[in-house]
């Protein structure tokens, strides 16, 4: 070693230290700094008494209503001053709503051609009965197609944030029992929720689907369908529990049939967009009006969006009550 | 027939008003009570009761047709899954409150059923 101070001066320089550091063979804090746990803040029972009744007695004073004349005058005039900004609120509202323009107005500034044209020839070129249905399903089918979309991407946010780490079973059993065990006060096996439970489920569920199928012919379809549907599933989850429900539903489930259903979804309506753009023939067929298989693709894009929206609700509630389907 | 269309507005609206005092005293009730189960107990007047009253009147004003046979849906439906969900929230109330026995006694279920002290679950 070819070193022109000596070791002992060595040993005391910056740099000694420093790459000692560096190397993780010295740390500077250890044994130099020292740092005392501190106690716990431990308070004679006999004190918290006397803290919490002079504490008492202050807010007796603050609030010593036959002495404090301020506070009592602040609290009348608080309340008069209350309900005479709630009567003027209303007063202003009401007076607004009388502004606005009557309903059924052929002069009001919705009732434009647009409405026009969905009144007189929606029947028409969508074969739909239900005109909100020829709307969000076929005019404006792109929008109602995000929609779907929206839910998807929000179930897969869910599904992120919230579902249980599945490799922690094998790592850490402790914490995945902790982590799945949220179950303390479940009414498990409840008689009465079952019996209810076995009348309305399968109602409920011909009921959504009975709203499914005729999307186009009464007022109902994809949306509000999908959401029975959903709220049946969940019934029958609180009843019978995860056991019965993972027989015919687990995450496979969802992601093919949501995969499915927007790929259907958007496959169908690029087809059928791109033949009316190009002034090509459709091949679906319109049906006669009033039929259930009628209105062309409107049918199946409501199943399709019934789906996705029943399988958002039903995995939604499972996230959020276990982490897990 | 004039006279009985008389007759049948005058029972019907005094139906739905019998709903809607029954209605009145179940909202004043619930604001009044403290414990969630007697709260519970001045909202299930609502749900039979009041229920039936008002869906009576206006089946009795509608007549004979596909709206009754709704209404009809309506109550029998709500009629079963009101309770289920007042018995889920009773028990809940059951298990989780630790200062139960402030507000009510409570009663060991093998005094009442002796099916229960045998161990079999009720």
């Amino acid at each position: 070693m070819s070193r022109k101070k000596s070791d002992e001066i060595y040993r005391k320089s910056f740099s000694y230290h420093f790459f000692r550091w560096l190397r993780d063979e010295e740390d500077p804090y250890i044994g130099k700094v020292e740092m005392s746990v501190k106690k716990p803040h431990l308070e004679e029972v006999e004190t918290i008494r006397e803290r919490m009744s002079e504490k008492q007695m202050m807010m007796d004073r603050i609030y010593d209503l036959s002495n404090n004349r301020m506070l009592l005058r602040f609290r009348q005039v608080y309340k008069v001053l209350a309900i005479l900004f709630c009567v003027t609120l209303l007063g202003v509202l009401i007076v607004n709503v009388s502004y606005l323009p009557p309903i059924g107005d052929p002069d009001n500034p919705a009732d434009n051609e647009v409405p026009t044209r969905y009144i007189e020839q929606g029947l028409q070129e969508t074969g739909a009965i239900n005109i909100v249905s020829g709307m969000i399903l076929d005019y404006r089918a792109f929008d109602t197609f995000g929609e779907s979309n929206v839910l998807f991407i929000a179930t897969i946010t869910v599904l992120i944030l919230l579902r249980i780490d599945s490799t922690l079973k094998k790592k850490d059993p402790k914490k995945y029992e902790r982590e799945t065990n949220d179950r303390k006060f479940e009414p498990k096996n409840d008689l009465i929720l079952q019996g209810g439970a076995r009348v309305l489920t399968p109602v409920i569920l011909i009921w959504g689907a009975c709203v499914i199928l005729n999307g186009h012919l009464s007022p109902g379809g994809g949306f509000s369908g999908g959401a029975i549907i959903g709220a049946g599933l969940i019934l029958y989850l609180n009843a019978f529990g995860f056991v019965k429900t993972e027989r015919f539903f687990v995450e496979k489930t969802y992601k093919y049939v949501s995969f499915t259903a927007l790929t259907f979804y958007c496959l169908a309506k690029s087809y059928s967009f791109f033949t009316g753009a190009n002034h090509l023939e459709s091949h679906i067929p319109k049906g006669e009006p009033g039929a259930i298989l009628s209105a062309g693709l409107i049918l199946p894009l409501d199943i399709c969006v019934g789906f996705v929206v029943a399988c958002t609700m039903y995995t939604f509630y499972c996230m959020f009550r276990k982490g897990d389907f | 027939m004039v006279v009985i269309e008389w007759l049948r507005m005058i029972a019907g609206f005094s139906l739905i008003l019998v709903s809607a005092a029954v209605f009145t005293i179940e909202v004043i009730g619930v604001f009044k009570m403290k414990f969630s189960l007697n709260r519970m107990h001045a909202a299930a007047m609502g749900d039979t009761l009041g229920l039936l009253s008002g869906l009576a009147g206006l089946m009795i004003l509608c007549g004979f047709n596909y709206t009754t046979l709704k209404m009809l849906l309506v109550l029998i439906f709500l009629w079963c899954s009101s309770p289920v969900a007042s018995h889920l929230i009773a028990r809940m109330e059951l298990e989780t409150n630790e200062k139960l026995s402030e507000h009510a006694e409570s009663v060991e279920l093998s005094e009442i059923d002796p099916r229960s002290a045998s161990g079999e679950e009720v």
